[in-house]
């Protein structure tokens, strides 16, 4: 089983109609330990992404990530800007030249994302960031992927470390990033970036699981 | 909410549109890229000088461009940093040959935003240098958190560094010299009421009538303890001590006392805890070279303080007093 271009192109649409939905949930979590414009500057950026894409249809799957990268970096703003964007940008490093992508190569792509995230903003895991979502939800992947799970399963098992990682940030207090400010009084509020990141997991299986089924 | 506005997501280009009609002898406003741009930039055999941040903090930046202080302003949406392609365009727009300062205030958005900007710079060959403002004594610096945040040292540093660019100064110099400014200043600030940002719709944080947050930075975060409403003199004085311990200021130090409002607060409370913090510089030997009162650096409407104080020396004292001339700050010599 292969993650197809069509594929990519109904995952940003999906998120991007998701983080609409969840606008508000998300700018919320981001006003009890942030500045309150996640889902707000998120929003923004990715109805751009959508508006973009009618013109970003006809290429590659890595000229499709990379359109997004661009665009996120010009008109989301604050840090998750940068680090969306990057993301992006080194996804689609990853799957350069390819048609389509197998499980090792989503794989690959995934990790390359995480990379980008960890260089541009310098976290570590359990500094209550949005790699709290991501790096355990690549681990989950790679390793399924390597025991011979197809992509579904192994997205399925990606999305379920996302949402573990996601929570995770509950009890922590954060290290980067605004919320660091607060120090203790940080502990008890999910972070933003990994819930929205867990929704960008979840609907890339979304994405395959409509296909696939 | 109640805010005069007529669509949250104007606001920004909307009081852009209204700065450039309110001073066409000082600035251009480049309404789609949100910039802020000095009327004669790029000024030849000059640095040019840029900053930005979040808007909602007005007259920061916009109101400090022109002659004397900064070259552009990057206008991000309310709370949010601008974006690369705005301090880009900015660099290339004021560069007058001598090369671009970047004076960045501690965000982690604004600090990613700016860095990448800087690498599009240079890789069409504008020399650029940043320097990150970090004065806020509120926020531990430490591993464990981002650094402290760029206040109201932010304000001075770019009058002082706009002041040494206009006589001719490097760029090295004049990143030197704002290295300096932000070296010898400490801030701390704090609210009797929350703010809101007009997209979001409500207060980013709630306070009791009663309460207020001590520690606050200039956006809607909270701050690092919050209690009861006291006097202004016990709360200067709460803000006061922090900041002299810090640094330490000195005995027979001089400094220039910043007292800012936060948007909401009047002048008249403003010179309440101006007269307080004169009396905790005299007990403790220093002597007020320069001073500036009102607001300056502000989150919005929210009603709150926050104090300033800069350890000043000759160099910075004549450059604090040459000319300048923008909509939110004007002197001649």
């Amino acid at each position: 089983m292969v993650l197809t271009k069509d594929v990519v192109l109904t995952w940003l649409e999906t998120f991007a109609r998701d983080v609409e939905e969840n606008r508000a949930y998300l700018t919320e979590l981001d006003g009890a330990i942030g500045d309150n414009d996640h889902g707000t500057n998120l929003d923004r950026g990715f109805r751009a992404v959508l508006n973009s894409l009618p013109d970003e249809r006809d290429k590659p799957i890595d000229g499709v990530l990379k359109a997004v990268g661009m665009t996120l970096i010009k008109t989301v703003g604050g840090a998750a800007g940068p680090l969306y964007g990057t993301v992006f940008l080194r996804m689609a490093s990853a799957a350069a030249g390819k048609e389509a992508l197998s499980e090792a190569d989503v794989g690959a792509m995934l990790a390359a994302g995480t990379k980008g995230i960890v260089d541009r903003g310098k976290a570590e895991v359990g500094d209550k960031t949005m790699l709290d979502t991501w790096a355990p939800a690549v681990d989950a992947f790679q390793e399924a992927e390597a025991s011979g799970e197809d992509l579904l399963a192994a997205l399925q098992a990606a999305a379920g470390a996302a949402e573990e990682g996601m929570k995770s940030t509950i009890p922590l207090v954060a290290r980067k990033g605004r919320a660091s400010y607060l120090g203790e009084r940080s502990a008890g509020h999910q972070d933003p970036g990994a819930t929205s990141s867990y929704l960008l997991f979840k609907d890339l299986l979304s994405a395959v699981e409509g296909t696939a089924g | 909410m109640k805010k005069l506005i007529n669509n949250p997501e104007d606001v920004v280009k909307e009081a852009l549109q209204g700065m450039a009609e309110a001073y066409p002898e000082l600035i251009r406003v480049d309404v789609e890229n949100q910039l802020v741009v000095r009327k004669e930039a790029p000024v030849q055999g000059k640095v040019g000088i840029v900053s930005g941040g979040g808007s909602g903090h007005e007259p920061m930046h916009g109101g400090f461009v022109g002659k004397g202080m900064l070259d552009a302003a990057c206008a991000g949406q309310v709370f949010t940093s601008p974006v690369p392609d705005q301090m880009y365009t900015a660099a290339k727009d004021v560069n007058g040959g001598k090369g671009v300062l970047f004076i960045v205030k501690n965000y982690t958005g604004d600090v990613m935003n700016f860095d990448l900007a800087a690498e599009m710079a240079q890789a069409e060959d504008i020399q650029v240098q940043s320097v990150v403002i970090d004065d806020d004594v509120a926020v531990q610096d430490s591993l464990y958190t981002a650094g402290r945040r760029g206040v109201g040292g932010t304000v001075l540093a770019e009058k002082i560094c706009g002041a040494a660019a206009e006589r001719g100064d490097s760029l090295d110099d004049v990143a030197n010299l704002c290295r300096r400014v932000n070296e010898n200043v400490r801030s701390m600030g704090m609210a009797l009421t929350p703010a809101t940002v007009p997209a979001a719709g409500k207060p980013s944080f709630e306070l009791g009538p009663n309460e207020v947050e001590i520690g606050i930075g200039i956006h809607g975060e909270p701050g690092r303890r919050r209690m009861e409403l006291q006097s202004a003199d016990d709360i200067t004085e709460m803000l006061a001590e922090p900041i002299l311990d810090d640094l330490p200021f000195k005995n027979g130090d001089r400094v220039l006392a910043f007292v800012n409002s936060m948007g909401g607060t009047p002048y008249l409370e403003l010179y309440i805890v101006f007269n307080k913090l004169h009396e905790i510089l005299k007990g403790r030997g220093i002597s007020i070279a320069r001073s500036l009162v009102g607001p300056y650096i502000t989150s919005l409407e929210m009603q709150g303080v926050s104090i300033t104080l800069l350890r000043m020396d000759d160099e910075m004292e004549m450059l604090w007093d040459a000319p300048v001339y923008t909509p939110a700050l004007k002197w001649k010599a």
